[in-house]
């Protein structure tokens, strides 16, 4: 008989490491909490850098998964600890045994309305990447207007900021806002568009020369300064105050559509799933690695391991190469090669 | 009446009413300049800078900002060397961009 | 605007406050400034309302307006503050009440600054048994006194004889809400409703019948700025404060402002003033300004007061017009008369700014 894998979460990273571990020889149990998967990615509509179908990505990721039990709309009830393994009890009543766990569980994207002075569920025309991409999707909302004037980014929405209790950079925002800027821009060509920035952290590959398509072809406007505080004009608009650092004047602008760029955050339901084997959380919040140089898909704990993003942000790249290695960390595992 | 004190003027750049007319010709002439990443490679190594305060990276943004004043003033300093374009690294033809915007300037005098 | 968004957010930051036994301490400036809205406040608190509210004659300023202005150091407006706290021991009560928003933000600020560093307190402790012989136990509960009346506003809306209503066409008066920044820029969570979308104010207009006004520059300090208005030199940027809120509020066209600050209506009130003789504009109808009343004024409108025994009067702009919104019956033969019908002399008209 095939051994027994349980991998939590059925985003990018679970499903990766599923297929990954299916071909390997293995027999992986993909639980998920929601009723499809994909995860985030599922709910967005292109991927930088190649404006790749999200959908495509998803549909071809599944296609691997021929012949791994998937539980949908399944949570965990408990996990115990073994002699040899786990025992994993699932909501539907499922009890499964397994050597090893690989946790893929994810992220959260930080809940914008927390940044009080952006006014998100407040003003009317205040937005987050996410809703936005929902509406790229074909999705209703009566808060994108029809025919934008202007319309403006704030980068770092709860990333990088102490005081909202996380000071990690969430790595994609970045380039999310420039292929969110660059999709409105090409909806809306007579729209000004600004991206108030405190860095741009433009690290991955074709990642810069987005950026530059993004100021000469679309003429998308870069202000270095952080938002600090939008209002809501009487004929509904947001007007936005920054300071422009680069010329040290404050700047404001008044603007039809105000786009959020909520960061990654960990999940908070770790807490829950790891209530029986206790396992360490950085001060980050997210899952701590045995090592995060060598070892990041490694727990401190035996036959637990780890996929995507549950240990920080990370890209779709990132994310499924990471979930292919934490496959191979399974197997030599269960090799007793580690 | 005199106060002794009065309404002080505001320094922030309201971009609703910014006038970007100077800024629109020049980018027609040459839209690299819209890549500019304000870096500041060209005013370190500018030989004006230090006496005068031009800086090319300043007068990109103050024509994007529609501070004309400005514009007029930092570009008066520049000495047309040259070595403004063999620092930039986004490749901005910057002696293309001083030439575009002083015949701007030339056509409103003329006019 | 989505208001169920601000009822999240106020729900994020309930504050606590209690109902009855409030210890009340003055503020330096508001009987000058306005000097019947903590009468006021008092007579509402204990004789409408029937609660218990002390206050004693030997009590200070806080010092918290030296403070902000640069004339002592912390430690030493630390230790008036002990003095006062010392007083509500002696007599017996808990819940301190500070009619002054820079003093509610002093005690806060101190009680919390002994919080993080408790060698300090012991400091204090010392300081003030040197300089008078006195101890002290640390309030239980601190409020300012608009939070009182926020507690109360429906208690005494249930009282009211006015409703915050047009009582010409029946709409609802729009009311700009000015909180003072020492409320609760500096500790969120010790005002009602938090910094952002403070309801402590627009809790009570709404209670009483009005609508608030949500303008871009609602966040704004009213211009005072202590130093920005006590150097001569810098008052230019007080006003210029005070004008950019004005230009923001206009398109809304407010009946009124209500505000928790000493500074705040004073300069919500005599900067209109100084704006329309600087620049000839004026921000009311018809040539008038924006009254811009404390909300025990309010409070005391409401529950009709007469608007000269609430001290209407002293304002620079002219509170007819929105008394004649209200309906509230005046005597403007009256208007300059003070207590026991004295003569309190008459204001020169500004030129610009119209007055009555």
């Amino acid at each position: 008989m095939k051994e027994s894998v349980v991998v939590i979460g059925g985003g990018v990273a679970g499903m990766e490491t599923a297929a990954s571990l299916l071909s390997l020889g293995y027999a992986p149990i993909l639980v998920e909490q929601s009723d499809h998967l994909g995860g985030h990615v599922a709910s967005w509509h292109r991927l930088f850098p190649d404006m790749t179908s999200a959908d495509e990505v998803i549909a071809s990721l599944k296609a691997r998964l021929e012949g791994a039990s998937v539980f949908l709309g399944t949570g965990i009830q408990f996990v115990n600890r073994l002699k040899d393994g786990y025992n994993v009890m699932l909501t539907n009543g499922v009890s499964v045994l397994a050597k090893a766990i690989v946790l893929a569980t994810g992220f959260r994207l930080f809940e914008a309305r927390r940044k009080e002075e952006y006014g998100y569920g407040i003003y009317d025309h205040v937005i987050t990447n996410s809703d936005l991409e929902n509406w790229f999707r074909g999705g209703d909302d009566l808060r994108v207007p029809a025919e934008p004037a202007a319309i403006g980014f704030v980068h770092c929405v709860g990333s990088r900021d102490v005081k909202a209790g996380n000071t990690q950079c969430s790595k994609v925002c970045c380039i999310t806002a420039i292929k969110q800027a660059i999709e409105l821009k090409e909806k809306f060509p007579g729209a000004e568009i600004y991206c108030f920035y405190m860095d741009l952290r433009l690290f991955g590959k074709k990642y810069e020369d987005f950026y530059i398509n993004a100021q000469r072809d679309y003429g998308i406007h870069f202000i270095r300064g952080r938002v600090s505080e939008v209002g809501e004009r009487i004929d509904g608009r947001v007007i936005v105050k920054a300071e422009d650092t680069l010329a040290g004047k404050p700047v404001k602008v008044s603007l039809d559509l105000l786009v959020l760029m909520s960061g990654i955050v960990c999940n908070p339901e770790i807490a829950a799933l790891t209530k029986n084997v206790t396992l360490e959380r950085d001060e980050d919040g997210f899952l701590r690695s045995r090592d995060n140089l060598s070892g990041i898909t490694l727990s401190p704990r035996k036959g637990i391991f780890y996929a995507g993003t549950c240990t920080g942000p990370k890209t779709v790249p990132e994310t499924l190469a990471e979930a292919r290695s934490a496959a191979l960390c399974v197997h030599d595992f269960l090799q007793g090669r580690a | 009446m005199d106060f002794g004190f009065s309404l002080s003027p505001s320094s922030a750049v309201n971009l609703d009413t910014v006038d970007l007319s100077l800024f629109r010709k020049v980018e027609a002439r040459c839209p690299d300049i819209r890549t500019c990443i304000g870096c500041g490679s060209c005013s370190a190594t500018c030989m004006a800078s230090a006496w005068s305060g031009m800086s090319v990276r300043q007068v990109i943004l103050a024509l994007q900002r529609g501070q004309l004043r400005q514009v007029e003033q930092k570009l008066s300093a520049c000495m047309l060397c040259g070595k403004c374009t063999m620092v930039c690294p986004r490749g901005i033809n910057t002696r293309n961009l001083i030439l575009a915007v002083s015949r701007e300037f030339k056509k409103e005098e003329a006019q | 605007m989505i208001y169920q968004g601000k009822q999240k957010i106020w729900s994020d930051y309930q504050k606590e406050i209690p109902d009855d036994h409030w210890f009340y301490v003055r503020s330096c400036i508001r009987q000058n400034f306005f000097p019947a809205s903590e009468a006021h406040f008092v007579k509402i608190v204990k004789d409408v309302l029937g609660k218990d509210l002390y206050e004693t004659e030997h009590h200070t300023t806080c010092g918290g307006i030296a403070y902000h202005s640069d004339t002592i150091p912390q430690e030493t407006a630390m230790t008036i503050v002990a003095r006062q706290f010392a007083l509500m021991t002696e007599a017996g009560y808990k819940n301190l009440v500070a009619s002054c928003i820079t003093s509610f933000g002093n005690y806060t600020e101190i009680l919390e600054t002994w919080r993080e560093f408790p060698e300090l307190e012991v400091r204090i402790r010392e300081n003030l048994w040197k300089a008078c012989r006195r101890e002290f136990e640390k309030p239980e509960y601190v409020c300012h006194a608009s939070d009182v009346i926020y507690k109360l506003r429906n208690e005494i809306a249930e009282k009211a004889t006015v409703r915050l209503v047009n009582h010409e066409t029946g709409e609802p008066l729009r009311v700009v809400e000015h909180i003072g920044c020492h409320y609760s820029k500096m500790f969120p969570h010790k005002g009602v409703g938090g910094a952002e979308y403070p309801c402590v104010l627009s809790g009570m207009v709404e209670s009483w019948g009005g609508k608030v006004i949500d303008y871009p520059e609602r966040r704004h300090c009213c211009g005072f700025g202590f130093r920005q208005y006590l150097v001569k030199a810098n008052r230019g940027y007080s006003v210029s404060n005070t004008h950019k809120k004005f230009e923001s509020m206009e398109p809304y066209h407010p009946d009124m402002i209500i505000t928790n600050c000493p500074g705040c209506p004073y300069f919500l009130d005599r900067w209109q003033y100084v704006i329309a003789e600087q620049t000839g504009k004026t921000y009311g109808q018809n040539g008038y300004g924006i009254p811009a009343l404390t909300y025990e004024e309010l409070a005391g409108l409401v529950l009709g007061y007469d608007p000269w025994d609430l001290g209407l009067q002293v304002h620079q702009v002219a509170s007819e017009p929105l008394l004649d919104k209200l309906g509230i019956a005046y005597d403007p033969a009256k208007k300059y008369l003070g207590l026991n019908e004295k003569e309190i002399m008459k204001p020169g008209l500004p030129q610009v700014l119209k007055c009555c």
